[in-house]
């Protein structure tokens, strides 16, 4: 589909600077999915701007966790260390475009002469991959401090047994009570518990 | 009332009244619920203002008037209430670079003329024997350190899109690129000049107050819509920042002031380096030289918070010389009209206070400047982009 509507020989050439490799392939994947070819990803900082004239892509994204953004503003001056002055995708009238993009922590570069209409599907793409993202990265962190929270409240709960001489089923719902009657989660019960026997050993 | 507030910052000692206005108190004395958001870039930080995720934000000077002018971005009006900070920026060189520059002075090496005119007959040295342009580093293209970099060596003689390389790089990243030779010199902020000190990198060459006595270097920016809509939290905004910025000022406050700033989710360096830079009191030499400056670093003394429109003016001039803007008397009308003595006087119920001094910016070199006539300021300048 995408590869019909982009020729190969038209295909713009897209940098991807991104330090997370994990998130600047799964974008440069959906770009080729959706028929762009010619991508390249760029995870090292030193010399950025000499990598990217080397490279001379039509259409640059980075990652706004990235402080090397303020380099490529640096595109926009005509210097001796600038050679092609870069114009900025996103128009006076396109703030919900920026707005889309900046809340999915993604930010385009175009050179100038790049028609509007190929860029809006690249950046949608990235919009979509982003957010993508980090609703992974929100998933796997939730399911890490699941998992420490259960280990904290299995440790809390060999306390409270060993302590109160309490069943395991009457430990879990001691901490279950305490957490609902001071509005806290059970795993904050749980910790200050072991909190409180460390200090007490 | 409790107005919640979201406010970008760039971790920068510079930062400090906004920090300090609220971890110690004095935001929410005002009524003022503020979460403040650590930002690793400028772009991000003028994106986040301009699209409305921020309310207020830490942001360079001469970005508050690029945006209200629609300069290398989306046009958004700015205002800049309050003065986070006069001057604070230092140059610091490369050993090899410092010893160069040493071996051509002829004079006092804290006088900028003298540098700068050894730094050009280094750039010459250096074109006859074939060798690499000297490469320096500056934190934003609309940034007082490109300007200040930019006078001090073009004063000298030293085209800076000539003769040199001037390149944009993050501030964290400038002390690893001293060390590796990508850079050999660079003009930031404070903690990092002390920071490529300490780790034996760099030799400060200059504060940046050497060059000119006042800079406005950061402000607390708004939009100017939201400022409309909001007088009453922007004025309890500003009354919060200038306590801070008085508490920091008094000597006895500065341990904690070190304290608050040192804390990670702050600027999260080392309390002795933040204190170095409050007290104007820095290590300027691997080899443990010290130099004092009671003009290093303005957070609200002398004036310092007041929003100047000379300043302004002074910020926008150098946009028009080095091609970043072409002048216009609205263009100058705009510029000085970002930063608004008018919102902080009527915040602390002050009336407004005579200019200091004829000339508020007070270069090294050049005649005064005239915030009334630019090109007549300009033409006296031989190094330049001016676009006609």
């Amino acid at each position: 589909m995408g590869a019909e509507s982009f020729p190969k020989e038209s295909s713009p050439k897209i940098v991807i600077v991104d330090e997370s490799p994990i998130r600047a392939a799964i974008l440069e994947e959906g770009l080729r999915e959706a028929g762009f070819t010619g991508v390249v990803r760029i995870s090292e900082m030193q010399s950025l701007l000499a990598r990217i004239y080397a490279l001379d892509p039509d259409v640059i994204l980075i990652d706004l966790e990235n402080p090397s953004r303020d380099v490529l503003e640096q595109m926009f001056q005509v210097s001796r260390a600038v050679r092609r002055p870069i114009a900025m995708f996103v128009d006076q009238s396109d703030a919900a475009s920026i707005q889309a993009s900046v809340d999915a922590g993604v930010s385009a570069y175009i050179v100038d002469g790049l028609k509007k209409e190929r860029i809006k599907p690249i950046l949608d793409l990235c919009i979509s991959r982003f957010n993508a993202f980090s609703k992974l990265q929100d998933e796997l962190d939730r399911a890490k401090s699941a998992l420490e929270d259960r280990k904290v409240i299995d440790r809390a709960k060999g306390i409270l047994m060993r302590l109160k001489g309490l069943t395991e089923e009457e430990a879990y719902v001691l901490l279950r009570s305490t957490a609902m009657r001071e509005k806290k989660k059970i795993g904050e019960i749980a910790q200050s518990i072991l909190t409180a026997s460390e200090l007490l050993k | 009332m409790t107005a919640p507030l979201c406010i970008g910052f760039i971790p920068l000692v510079d930062a400090a009244a906004l920090i300090v206005a609220v971890d110690k108190g004095f935001a929410t004395a005002e009524g003022l619920d503020v979460t403040l958001v650590r930002e690793v870039s400028w772009s991000n930080v003028r994106d986040k203002l301009n699209i409305g995720l921020f309310d207020a934000a830490h942001l360079l000077a001469p970005v508050a008037i690029a945006s209200s002018l629609g300069l290398g971005h989306v046009k958004v009006p700015i205002v800049a209430s309050f003065n986070l900070g006069l001057n604070g920026n230092a140059i610091t060189v490369s050993p090899a670079l410092h010893a160069a520059i040493m071996s051509e002075i002829e004079g006092d090496s804290f006088d900028p003329m003298a540098t700068a005119l050894a730094l050009s007959r280094v750039v010459a040295a250096r074109r006859q024997s074939g060798a690499e342009p000297l490469t320096f580093g500056m934190t934003f293209p609309f940034s007082t350190h490109n300007y200040q970099l930019r006078f001090w060596m073009a004063a000298g003689g030293v085209d800076p899109d000539e003769d040199i390389r001037l390149v944009v790089l993050p501030p964290p990243y400038m002390v690893d690129s001293l060390a590796n030779g990508h850079v050999d010199a660079f003009c930031v902020g404070a903690p990092w000049n002390s920071i490529a000190v300490d780790f034996g990198v760099g030799h400060i060459l200059h504060f940046v107050s050497d060059i000119l006595v006042r800079a406005a270097e950061k402000v607390l920016a708004t939009r100017q819509q939201w400022s409309e809509k909001n007088p009453d939290i922007l004025a309890a905004l500003i009354r919060a920042n200038q306590r801070a910025a008085e508490f920091i000022e008094h000597p006895q406050n500065r341990a904690e002031t070190a304290g608050i700033l040192a804390q990670p989710e702050r600027i999260g360096v080392d309390a002795e380096v933040i204190r170095r830079t409050l007290d104007g009191r820095l290590k300027i030499s691997p080899d443990g030289t010290m130099r004092e400056s009671s003009r290093y670093l303005l957070v609200g003394r002398e004036g310092a918070a007041r929003p100047d429109q000379v300043q302004a003016a002074w910020l926008y001039a150098q946009m028009v010389r080095w091609g970043q803007a072409t002048i216009s008397p609205e263009a100058v009308k705009i510029a000085k009209a970002v930063f608004r003595p008018d919102l902080y006087d009527a915040a602390l119920g002050r009336g407004g206070k005579p200019a200091d001094t004829p000339d508020a910016v007070g270069a090294f070199a050049g005649p005064a400047f005239d915030a009334n006539d630019i090109a007549g300021h300009l033409a006296a300048f031989k190094i330049g982009r001016r676009q006609s």
